[in-house]
Parts: structure tokens; C-alpha cells; sequence
């Protein structure tokens, strides 16, 4: 992944199709810009969500990220494919997304959630090395500082045959 | 059952030994079509299986991620005509599984557009996320009602879902039309890629009830948790 490994590139921010305005509050907070720009990225876009909080945007001029954003979007993988780094809730949807197109992830759980199930899969994906995992809104600043990208290991994409397969033998349209 | 049947009759138990009575029927009844439930489907030798009508139900977001990649990889002749159902108030699934299809169809060159067309609608949803779990009971039974009529409607050879809660009022409809004897309607279900140590709650309902013909997970450790699910890969 050292090719993405971004000095001057995109950050991408993402919250799917769910309400996290924690996360965007944090990503796009004063803090977080400098941390960012101190990284050597240059622009921020944040998908917003279901939230209604909206971040102060920034054309840059004055010396410090860019800053954009948006709500939905019906397709997030070109904004995912031109990143140098993507920052996402802990939606499967969205890790696979960003796993898939090889581009490195930082995982912010939402903590707020009633039933939180979604840390199970980060976690997992993060002790396999895939990606960067943070538990809140609020250690994401910390965990950017800290995050070591080169050690990041690649994320080989599964196919569906094996369970389609299975399926087939199972409704007869092949011989087990 | 037939000699508590018999026994109301001669009996003149009236209103009450019929009720028994059905009542004795219903339960065998269920007890057989769970005890079937999860038997491959079998063909006589010879026999070439024709298309299943595949009711495709879309979760919302991951769910539906992991849906689709799995219709993209299914024989679009023998998983055929395929109806899609999504919840009412997710807005981006319909028009992902159109798109997808649209795709699938043109690679498979339908330029003349021969083959038969998927089906798109949809159902009110059980819960939705955050909600909580008191008004979620009455949202569930209205769920319900509407997922037997849709089932009803669509009459669907084989069910495909992987949760949230949406798939769950499907699964038992389903199931409710194998216990009248209307038709087989197998049900297959896929655990979240999401739930790599615990099963979903609506997993979990599914895999304790035995409502599911095949019941996939994708994590080796759910597959040793829960020895009658079926492990073989991952969907993403």
C-alpha cells in the first residue's frame, strides 16, 4: 500500500448511510485538521450521513486543509479510489469497500450505538493487520498520530462461489 | 391426531374437540416441517431442475453489499425470475440491485431483452437501527403482516437473506406456507460478514427455530459455536 501511503493526498471521510455526527464532529474539528495537515495531507472530504451537523468548509486558502462535504452520494467509490487515506464508520459496507480498493482505513466506532456488534468485525480486520482501528469519536485524533500505515497489510477479497456453489448442490441444480 | 378427530365427533364434543383437534394437527404439522426443514432439495435422476423463483431480500447498507455480491455470482438462468425486496424507508438498495442488474444483463447479452425481468418492492421494516425495543414489538407484528402478504404475492420457490431483522417476518412467512402445505419455500440465510464471534439476533432466532434451510456464517469460529450452520467462505 506504500504507493497511496499519502504525503499531499486526499483525506476521505465516510459514515455510510447511518447518523454519526460524532465522527464528523471529531474528523473535521480544528484538532484533527492540524493533525491531518501535519501528516502531510492537503484536502478532507466528509460524507455526512443521515447527521445533521455540518462541518466549516475551507478552500485552503489559508494554509490549512481543504475542507468538503456532502450527505449521500449514490456511489462512494470514486471518492474512496482518488484517497490517499479513508477514515470510516464500522459498516461492513464501507470496510469492504475501502479493503477492497486497497487504499488505507482508519475504523472509528461508533460508541453510542444500543447494540454495538460492529466492533467485533474492526477488530478482527485490524489483528489480521487490514486496517487501523479506533473505539470512539474521541481517540481518533490519538490514533492518527500513532498509526503506523506501511505495517498495514493488503486485504485479499473473497469470491461468493464457494457459498454459491454450496447453494447450488443444495437446490439440486448440480450433482453433490 | 385422526383418533382425537374421531373422538370429538362421536364424542359430540362440539366447538371445543374440534379446536383441540386442529390444534393437534397444526403442532404435528410443525413439528414435520421443521423436522424437513434443511434436507437438500432432491431431484428424481434424469430430472433436470428447472428455474427457482429467488426472493432476494435486501438489508440496507452492508447487508445489501453482501447480497448483491452474492447474486452477482449466482446462474441468472436456474436463480430466475428474481423479485428484490427492500425495507420502506431504505432509499439506496432497490436502485443498487436495479443497477446491478441492468449490468448483469448486458454482459449476459439480453440485448433483446428476452429474458425476464427482476422485480423490485417493498416492506416495512421490523426495526429500524436505534430504535427501541418496546415500539420495535408493534412495528414487528405490523412487519409481519405485511412480509405474509408480500410472500403470499410473490410466491417464491427460494428465499435469499442475510439480515437485519426485514428478512425475519419473510423467513417465517415462508416457513408458514410450508406448514400449510402450500409449497416448499426454501430459506436460505447468510450471517453477516459483520458477525465474526456472535450471531445476529435475527441469526440467532432463525438458527434456533430451524426456520433456515441453510444457515451460512462466515467465520470459521461461529461454525464451531454452532455446528449446524454451514461454513465454506466469505462473501466479501
Amino acid at each position: 500500500m506504500a504507493e497511496v501511503e499519502g504525503k499531499g493526498g486526499q483525506v476521505f471521510v465516510t459514515v455510510g448511510t447511518t447518523l454519526f455526527d460524532a465522527l464528523v464532529k471529531e474528523a473535521s474539528s480544528p484538532p484533527c485538521r492540524q493533525a491531518l495537515a501535519d501528516l502531510g495531507y492537503t484536502s478532507l472530504i466528509i460524507q455526512r450521513g443521515k447527521g445533521s451537523f455540518i462541518p466549516v468548509e475551507s478552500d485552503g486558502q489559508d494554509g490549512g486543509l481543504k475542507v468538503l462535504s456532502f450527505g449521500f452520494a449514490p456511489n462512494l467509490s470514486e471518492y474512496i479510489a482518488s484517497s490517499a487515506l479513508v477514515i470510516s464508520h464500522a459498516g461492513s459496507g464501507s470496510i469492504f469497500e475501502t479493503l477492497r480498493a486497497q487504499r488505507p482505513l482508519v475504523v472509528v466506532v461508533n460508541d453510542l450505538l444500543m447494540d454495538n456488534h460492529q466492533c467485533e468485525l474492526a477488530e478482527e480486520l485490524a489483528a489480521r493487520k487490514h486496517l487501523v482501528y479506533a473505539n470512539s469519536p474521541a481517540t481518533l485524533i490519538q490514533t492518527l498520530k500513532g498509526m503506523e500505515l506501511p505495517s498495514l497489510v493488503p486485504y485479499t477479497p473473497s469470491t461468493p462461489l464457494a457459498v454459491v456453489n454450496a447453494l447450488d448442490k443444495f437446490l439440486g441444480f448440480v450433482d453433490s | 391426531m385422526v383418533m382425537v378427530m374421531v373422538m370429538a365427533m362421536a364424542d359430540g364434543w362440539g366447538t371445543w374437540g374440534w379446536f383441540a383437534a386442529l390444534v393437534a394437527v397444526l403442532v404435528v404439522r410443525v413439528f414435520w416441517v421443521v423436522q424437513s426443514t434443511g434436507r437438500p432439495v432432491s431431484l428424481q435422476p434424469g430430472l433436470k431442475r428447472r428455474p427457482m423463483r429467488t426472493l432476494v431480500v435486501l438489508g440496507s447498507g452492508g447487508h445489501t453489499a453482501e447480497m448483491m455480491s452474492l447474486v452477482e455470482a449466482l446462474n441468472l438462468q436456474w436463480y430466475a425470475p428474481r423479485h428484490y425486496i427492500a425495507g420502506a424507508t431504505d432509499k439506496m438498495s432497490l436502485p443498487r440491485a436495479e443497477g446491478v442488474e441492468a449490468r448483469l444483463l448486458k454482459d449476459a447479452g439480453d440485448a433483446d431483452g428476452s429474458v425476464q425481468r427482476s422485480q423490485y418492492s417493498q416492506i416495512f421494516r421490523s426495526r429500524e437501527v436505534g430504535q427501541s425495543y418496546l415500539t420495535s414489538m408493534f412495528t414487528t407484528l405490523w412487519a409481519f403482516v405485511h412480509a405474509v402478504f408480500q410472500v403470499l404475492r410473490i410466491q417464491p420457490d427460494v428465499i435469499l437473506c442475510n439480515g437485519p431483522g426485514t428478512c425475519l417476518p419473510i423467513c417465517v412467512a415462508g416457513f408458514l406456507m410450508k406448514v400449510v402445505g402450500w409449497k416448499r419455500v426454501v430459506v436460505v440465510y447468510v450471517e453477516s460478514i459483520a458477525r465474526v464471534k456472535k450471531l445476529s439476533l435475527t441469526g440467532l432466532l432463525l438458527y434456533k427455530l430451524r426456520l433456515a434451510d441453510q444457515f451460512f456464517v462466515q467465520w470459521k469460529d461461529l461454525k464451531v459455536k454452532y455446528p449446524r450452520s454451514n461454513y465454506v467462505g466469505r462473501l466479501m
